[in-house]
């Protein structure tokens, strides 16, 4: 079954997600990654807009302006381990209630999102033809400078399928397969 | 003395590595398709099923003229010039570099290369020793062989050298080789291609990995002992349970490719280079004397 979720995500609606459980997003989506965090978080720049109680994806898109208009040309997903150490500040600061990236996120996120009532929310990573689609439109681009990791404010419809990877009971996912592989290790490196 | 290629020769190299950065974007190769589609049919998490059936998805728009992935990486071109006639390798070199910023700022996609410490982007794609260029030369050929493969920063961020010790033997090459792909997890984007360079010097063994992520999926070396090492791994990695996206099952790679060099006495290093699902590249031979262009998926 998919859980069909519509932006703003109340703190209830993501409390009632569970690891494993497929979903999509539909509404507005905020898009960031490396740069953005850093001139955010270490440079101490007030972000333009209002985040607060927002989705956030991991990206960093290919697009092109028409005009005073920014087109998609291709709109997918990074890895978010990267974006690990700014998470639990955006929950304190901002609410933020799902975040959507690939590859997973480390114990101390699993722990702020349970804290705070968040998901996070596996794309699957490198299928962004598919992603750029579901994007409607590039409503805003702020932070122009950081081209092309600004911040970016899309509408989507339908975007998934997303996997509910880390829940807001601190259940992890990646964590949990991780640790599982490292088990067979020994066995695997034997004869 | 060797006649001279044709001045075209140069636009042409131009537009050969331009198309093939554009097309490895756009193009996912057939022998990975297969791969994937074979995965499929053995796989027993259901997940992971849905998971390779959306990649499928993902690729066949592709075809329709979509960028696959959004990272269009750092542009890597591997050469092999037949010294048949004489190619002046400067220009060859400023013409893929010149091919790289049109590629870009023509499709247009985004620019991922920066300053390493600035983080200035030029926003085409170049900077500083960037295309990668490798040359390498074929004796007597009367054709030039490139291969371009755009590197995306989720699986090359995954990238390991370790100077192992002789008395470290195979075993020790196994153990380095597993705990480097369960290190990688999810974050490289399984499921894999993994490269592995074995000997040489450090720098040689880096490479060799890289070169090893080149070839076609489902080929073996031609060594038949390097083909069993390959297929064994190949059998162990998929037993580790990481799957698509990290995200659990038995398709954690679609295969195992080894490269190797001899190597100093007291030296056994290995080199683990980790490709994507895509398994993005794109070949070309430019033949002199016609400049007519053959494209394929490997070299």
């Amino acid at each position: 079954m998919v859980i069909r979720l519509t932006t703003p995500l109340s703190e209830e609606a993501v409390r009632e997600l569970s690891a494993g459980d497929q979903v999509t997003i539909s509404g507005t989506v905020w898009g960031l990654r490396d740069a953005t965090l850093i001139y955010w978080h270490d440079g101490g720049h007030d972000f333009p807009a209002d985040l607060s109680g927002g989705v956030l994806l991991h990206t960093q898109p290919n697009a092109r302006k028409d005009g005073e208009r920014w087109v998609p040309v291709c709109v997918g997903t990074t890895t978010s381990q990267r974006m690990d150490r700014f998470t639990r500040p955006l929950l304190e600061r901002l609410g933020i209630r799902a975040i959507l990236g690939k590859g997973g996120m480390s114990a101390d996120t699993a722990a702020a999102m349970a804290e705070h009532g968040c998901v996070y929310l596996a794309v699957i990573g490198g299928a962004a033809s598919l992603e750029t689609l579901q994007i409607e439109e590039i409503e805003e681009v702020y932070w122009e400078h950081l081209l092309p990791e600004c911040l970016w404010r899309f509408r989507v419809r339908d975007l998934g399928p997303l996997f509910v990877a880390i829940d807001a009971h601190g259940r992890n996912l990646h964590e949990d397969i991780a640790s599982r592989s490292r088990e067979h290790l020994a066995r695997l490196i034997a004869g | 003395m060797v006649s001279s290629v044709t001045e075209n020769f140069y636009d042409v190299v131009e537009n050969v590595a331009r198309e093939a950065y554009v097309m490895s974007l756009k193009d996912i190769p057939p022998d990975v398709r297969k791969a994937l589609s074979a995965a499929i049919g053995a796989e027993r998490e259901e997940r992971a099923v849905q998971i390779m059936r959306t990649m499928l998805d993902a690729a066949e728009l592709g075809d329709t003229g979509m960028i696959v992935c959004q990272d269009t990486g750092i542009p890597i071109y591997w050469l092999r010039i037949g010294t048949a006639r004489y190619v002046d390798g400067s220009r060859v070199g400023a013409a893929i570099e010149e091919g790289v910023r049109r590629a870009t700022l023509e499709t247009p996609f985004r620019s991922s290369i920066v300053h390493p410490v600035s983080r200035l982007n030029r926003q085409d794609s170049t900077g500083e020793g960037i295309p990668v260029i490798h040359f390498d030369f074929a004796a007597g050929a009367d054709y030039l062989d490139l291969l371009m493969m755009p590197k995306g920063s989720g699986s090359e961020n995954w990238s390991f050298l370790k100077m192992l010790l002789p008395a470290d033997g195979e075993p020790g090459i196994r153990r380095f080789i597993l705990e480097c792909v369960v290190a990688a997890g999810g974050k490289a984007c399984p499921p894999l291609v993994v490269g592995v360079g074995l000997g040489g010097s450090s720098d040689q063994c880096v490479a060799l990995a890289k070169q090893a992520t080149a070839r076609p999926v489902g080929q073996r070396h031609p060594d038949a002992k390097v083909a069993a090492f390959e297929m064994d791994m190949l059998a162990r990695i998929n037993q580790l349970g990481i799957g698509p996206q990290g995200l659990g099952g038995d398709t954690t790679a679609l295969d195992v490719h080894v490269e190797r060099a001899w190597t100093h006495n007291s030296m056994n290093p290995v080199a683990v280079n980790m490709q994507c699902w895509r398994g993005e590249r794109r070949a070309a031979r430019i033949h002199y004397s016609d400049l007519g262009v053959d494209w394929s998926y490997s070299w």
